[in-house]
């Protein structure tokens, strides 16, 4: 955290379904370049977090800021503009079922670069290839292991070059191994990239390897209770809760 | 004396104050439990509950059960609870469950008062037509665009879609529109045959096929087929996140998903409706000649000077607007889709009952208007 470049600032962000509050009065922001991670329990309100940040939810109040423009309040064609600029990999790859995965990754290119054919289908292979799924270009998503669908996502995210990355949950359903080596590639991809990473997940492992940055929220009192980098927060934050969750229930350690 | 493997218990009171229960045989699924239980339950009445279990051979999840219902009514009437007599496994499950207390907000099952119920189906309703026309609304949009030339979509997308809704219909379409035919003929000759007049069912067949039964039975036809197969796909696309992944890479769904489907219903849905004409008409042929002793060209002429153009040119074009209607109840619905699998099998459900009650309701519109027209 030494650049203080704010890339994302959430502010006063109340989320709800209807009448039914998830989380309020969020706050905080990301600076550029982070590895930042949404972490708390199952249920706590991750993911619909994220569905704000992404634009697919609106907030019920408050705001999100992407280098200082709010994304809720602009006009429709900044918010596609903005959304250009973020790539997202879905817990479950979402790879869209009817497409290659050359063609999954080819499609946001072809709609947004005025790049010829040849060079779209050379790019969709480059990014496979970056995600160690070189030959895999002709394969339906329904062919391949779940691993490899996450990788086609991530290729798919990484197709326009974005600056923020989101990522729902990218180690749920993998094994151990499987899920270091995505968290190896993205740590690869931020140091070469520069890329922004915002990450919803509750596995230590990875909380600990990759991010530098967090925030925790608590399901009870619907709001974020603790925020900073993950390891700092084991040494030195004070609330039984996060401490619980750091050490997996063994809060009383130190 | 009981047999050994029988599950049963014994109630002692060793001195004042204390029940101690004594359970025997395994406490399995299947056995029949003791009918000495509700007794039990007559003794419990102060002091202390313990057990012992020396006898106890086997238990699962039905002596916990048992024990769970004990010990909560014990808990009611204030005795006091003395697990140590129990097995270990026993004692450290029960404990188990009873580790978090209930939660006090368990989802109520009863529902408010009839006016309450009234209200927010009222609510409900309204809310469900705003969504409707938000979503007429944005496939105009997105058609206009294409009007314009600047819909984004694959054309394999809609050729695709196109060899579904069409080709693939044909033989089913055939099936249906060649009964419909001849059942028009067999009630038609029946009546008309009373009269000697049973040429005339030529009119009526051909009539009635171009007018209207052809348009209504394809779409019937591609409401539980096509439209269907659209809310599932596009229902299991929104299950999957894909939907999302488009809006997220600011890919409208409704250009790139609905409209090659609606654009492929709504041309194919005419030519199916012409292509029923004829075979519709076919099939009141086989009933003119196997039955009515007609010839051929009887028939045929009969037909010819019975049908003109304007009655084809309704059916084809209520054709058009049912295939665009049942294009829109199977997308709406896709879209609408929650996120669980049996919320797909609800969405082609309901896609294919909202596209035959629209199609029917158009229907009538189509008959009061041709009606008052006069054509």
């Amino acid at each position: 955290m030494t650049r203080t470049d704010v890339h994302i600032q959430v502010s006063d962000l109340t989320m709800a379904y209807g009448d039914f509050v998830i989380q309020r009065d969020l706050n905080f922001s990301i600076p550029r370049g982070a590895v930042f991670v949404i972490m708390g329990g199952s249920g706590c309100g991750k993911s619909t977090l994220m569905r704000h940040m992404i634009g697919l939810q609106r907030p019920a109040r408050g705001k999100v800021l992407y280098g200082g423009e709010s994304f809720w309040d602009a006009e429709p064609h900044r918010q596609a503009a903005l959304m250009c600029r973020f790539g997202v990999l879905y817990q479950s790859g979402a790879l869209w079922s009817s497409m290659t995965l050359a063609e999954n990754v080819a499609l946001p290119l072809g709609e947004y670069t005025s790049l010829d054919r040849r060079t779209i289908k050379e790019m969709a292979s480059l990014k496979l290839a970056l995600v160690g799924l070189a030959g895999f270009e002709e394969f339906y998503p329904s062919e391949i292991s779940g691993g490899m669908r996450k990788r086609a996502g991530l290729a798919r995210a990484m197709a326009l070059d974005p600056e923020i990355l989101f990522f729902d949950e990218p180690g749920a359903g993998l094994d151990p191994i499987s899920s270091k080596l995505l968290d190896d590639l993205i740590l690869e991809l931020r140091q070469s990239l520069g890329t922004t990473i915002v990450m919803v997940t509750h596995e230590l492992a990875s909380i600990f390897a990759v991010a530098t940055d967090s925030v925790f929220l608590d399901p009870e009192t619907r709001t974020m209770i603790a925020q900073g980098d993950p390891k700092e927060l084991l040494e030195h934050c004070d609330d039984p809760k996060v401490q619980r969750f750091l050490r997996r229930g063994n809060g009383s350690a130190r | 004396m009981q047999s050994e493997d029988q599950p049963s218990l014994a109630i002692e009171t060793p001195r004042q104050g204390e029940c101690r229960v004594k359970l025997s045989g395994s406490w399995c699924t299947g056995s029949a439990l003791p009918a000495a239980k509700d007794e039990l339950l007559a003794h419990l009445s102060s002091g202390t509950l313990s057990f012992e279990s020396s006898g106890l051979r086997r238990w699962d999840s039905v002596l916990l059960n048992f024990l769970m219902k004990l010990f909560r009514e014990a808990e009611a009437r204030r005795l006091t609870v003395d697990a140590s007599g129990l097995p270990a496994g026993v004692a450290r499950l029960i404990a188990l469950a009873r580790a978090v207390p209930e939660k006090e907000t368990r989802r109520e099952g009863e529902q408010g008062a009839w006016l309450e119920q009234i209200g927010s189906s009222t609510l409900g309703f309204v809310r469900s037509g705003r969504d409707m026309l938000t979503f007429l609304g944005e496939a105009v949009t997105a058609a206009s665009k294409l009007l314009t030339g600047r819909a984004k979509f694959r054309r394999c997308d809609l050729v695709l879609a196109i060899q579904e809704c069409g080709a693939q219909a044909l033989p089913i379409a055939s099936l249906i529109s060649f009964l419909v035919g001849l059942i028009l003929a067999f009630v038609g000759a029946v009546q008309l045959e009373q009269f000697g007049a049973s040429i005339y069912v030529a009119d009526l067949v051909a009539i009635a096929m171009a007018r209207e039964m052809a348009a209504i039975m394809t779409g019937i036809i591609m409401a539980g087929r096509t439209g269907a197969a659209f809310a599932a796909q596009l229902g299991t696309m929104t299950v999957n996140e894909e939907i999302d992944a488009m809006r997220t890479l600011g890919i409208s769904p409704m250009e790139f998903l609905v409209l090659p489907r609606l654009l492929a219903l709504s041309v194919m849905m005419p030519l199916l409706c012409v292509y029923a004409d004829l075979v519709g008409i076919l099939g009141g042929l086989v009933v003119g000649l196997g039955m009515l002793d007609l010839t051929l060209t009887q028939y045929m002429v009969q037909t010819q000077a019975a049908l003109d153009l304007t009655n084809l040119a309704i059916g084809v074009v209520k054709a058009l607007v049912f295939g665009v209607l049942v294009a829109l109840a199977g997308c709406l619905r896709g879209m609408q889709c929650g996120r669980s699998a049996s919320s797909v099998g609800q969405a082609a459900t309901s896609a294919v009952v909202l596209g035959i009650v629209a199609i029917i309701v158009t229907d009538a519109v189509f008959a009061v208007v041709t009606n008052v027209l006069g054509i």
